[in-house]
């Protein structure tokens, strides 16, 4: 049984291993060891278009996941005292947000916005001031922050949520009976029990759209994220560079992942 | 301001946010999938089920993705299993919680990246040159129905074994013990009461893994090299290459339809299961 354990994080980690140790190789073919170096790394962030990308995906995952933790705990407070027909529909946009597959949203937004625009554009131009270039909407790091955020909305308030229902009723109900206002409530009680998974939500989302290819696949118009150079250059060929974005890109997520997961425990532990 | 009006203006940006980015869009996807090509590249405002008709063009994406994405999800879970069981009923204590993240961890790293490692391992220079070595020559793993199912079972492990973990974590263990005091072998235990009462976390592993495959595109466009696609390629095909958005949309809406038939019957299923659960755990 230990053994079976074993193989298994073997198979999990070697292909992950192989990456980061290949990304130090010394050698300009992917495939032989030819003694350490970090001059692929070097490479990598002297590389203007991989700096642009990170710059792209840095700004597109930091913009969605304040939106999404913002927007989506206010709606997660909200959904708490309420019943009815808006509960039901806010669950149900939640579901679907959560099971329609990656790649429809991706192509739904694109054909939806572009759509939308070619309808808008014609209007904006006609009531815009006369000797004024108009402005054009089009695809890019607007609607890819805003189809991040939708999905990513719904992350949040799922988590959000799940804290809030773990919480303690007694306390709310405390601070209203010693007279504080629902809104002195909220600030001192209910925000601060709830904090670490606003927070977690927040890194759980930023890792989501730092790593998410298929939706920016077809929605970043020109725009390139740091996925979609990355698979365009696997498209390519093998080459150690890739290996050294890759192992960066995943020391990223990990160092999220560990914060996240340290604060929904620590939190966790607190509401109890 | 009242409690009503409060919650209303909390509402409003996710609302807002959801009726613009999610309804609208996926509502233009219905839409046009009833519409006409029109020569520019965009769609044509018809009432036409010509796209639908078309479907059987795309049967080998379809074919792929129903045969592939099961087949998957089914060695994930038998892979597994025995990783969740040894996690929630051998492993040390101590241990559990750092091994515990040691699974999930890499399910939210870049798929991308994970991927690509494969690319990398079942590459020409990879593990076909270690089985060259060994005296297997000429044997191509890249761009193969196995290099999928790889990186299938390699991208979705994690997801499988936290739900059946979950779900033999809160078994309660006395009744393995009651079981194995009265005599019972312990495979007849794990038969009868450990694998029935992990149903829900297998249920849910399946599901979970399964919804995602089905739109799986990085995994079959990595691994596949265009000779293993999914329905999700065809979907790109579709719109970023001939750029065909009433035959693209049609083909997204079969898919969602096809995804949502999927997933009621199998709940049906489970449920049945779940139902008949009850007399195994009386006895």
């Amino acid at each position: 049984m230990r053994i079976y354990a074993i193989c298994v994080y073997l198979f999990l980690y070697i292909p992950i291993g192989v990456i980061a140790l290949f990304s130090f190789n010394a050698g300009r073919h992917a495939s032989q060891l030819q003694g350490f170096s970090t001059k692929w790394y070097g490479k990598a962030l002297n590389n203007p278009f991989v700096m642009d990308a990170l710059e792209t995906s840095l700004m597109v995952a930091f913009a969605s996941a304040l939106f999404a933790s913002v927007f989506g705990t206010m709606a997660a407070v909200a959904l708490q005292g309420i019943k009815g027909p808006v509960r039901t529909a806010f669950d149900l946009l939640i579901y679907v947000a959560v099971m329609i597959p990656g790649i429809v949203i991706g192509i739904a937004t694109l054909i939806g916005l572009v759509t939308v625009f070619d309808q808008l554009n014609p209007l904006i131009a006609s009531i815009w001031p006369n000797g004024f270039e108009p402005p054009k909407l089009r695809m890019g790091m607007g609607s890819l922050i805003a189809a991040h955020t939708m999905f990513l909305m719904a992350l949040v308030v799922i988590i959000v949520r799940a804290r809030l229902a773990g919480m303690d009723r007694a306390l709310t109900e405390a601070s209203s009976d010693l007279y504080a206002t629902p809104m002195g409530t909220f600030r001192q009680v209910t925000l601060p029990l709830i904090f670490p998974a606003i927070l977690a939500g927040f890194l759980l989302s930023f890792t989501f759209s730092f790593d998410d290819f298929i939706i920016a696949f077809f929605v970043a118009g020109s725009e390139t994220t740091l996925p979609i150079y990355v698979f365009s250059s696997i498209r390519r060929g093998v080459t150690p560079e890739i290996n050294a974005i890759g192992t960066m890109v995943m020391g990223v997520s990990l160092l999220m992942l560990i914060t996240a997961q340290m604060l929904l425990r620590r939190g966790g532990k607190k509401t109890k | 301001m009242t409690h009503r009006t409060r919650n209303w203006l909390l509402l409003a940006p996710a609302g807002t946010w959801f009726l613009v980015m999610l309804i609208i869009p996926l509502s233009v996807v219905f839409i046009f999938s009833f519409g006409e090509r029109a020569p520019s590249g965009g769609v044509v405002p018809a009432f036409t089920f010509e796209q639908y008709a078309n479907l059987p063009a795309r049967w080998t994406a379809f074919k792929n993705t129903m045969t592939l994405a099961p087949i998957g999800t089914l060695l994930a879970l038998l892979i597994a299993y025995p990783l969740a069981y040894f996690l929630a009923v051998k492993a040390n204590p101590k241990w559990k919680t750092i091994l515990l993240v040691l699974v999930i961890v890499p399910f939210w790293t870049s798929i991308l990246i994970r991927s690509y490692a494969w690319i990398f391992l079942l590459g020409g220079r990879g593990i076909p040159a270690l089985l060259e070595w060994v005296g297997l020559e000429g044997i191509r793993l890249i761009n193969t129905p196995f290099a999928v199912l790889v990186g299938i079972i390699y991208g979705y492990l994690p997801l499988m074994v936290f739900p059946i973990y979950v779900s033999l974590d809160k078994l309660d263990k006395r009744l393995l013990e009651a079981s194995s005091d009265l005599g019972a072998k312990p495979w007849r235990t794990f038969l009868q009461i450990t694998l029935p009462l992990s149903i829900p976390g297998i249920a849910t592993g399946c599901m979970l893994v399964f919804i995602l495959l089905m739109g799986e595109y990085l995994i079959p466009a990595l691994l596949g090299g265009g000779k293993v696609f999914f329905v999700g390629n065809a979907l790109v095909d579709l719109f970023l290459q001939s750029r065909n958005w009433a035959y693209g949309s049609a083909v997204a809406v079969a898919l969602v339809a096809v995804m949502l038939i999927t997933v009621t019957f199998y709940m049906r299923l489970i449920s049945r299961l779940g139902a008949s659960r009850e007399d195994v755990s009386i006895m």
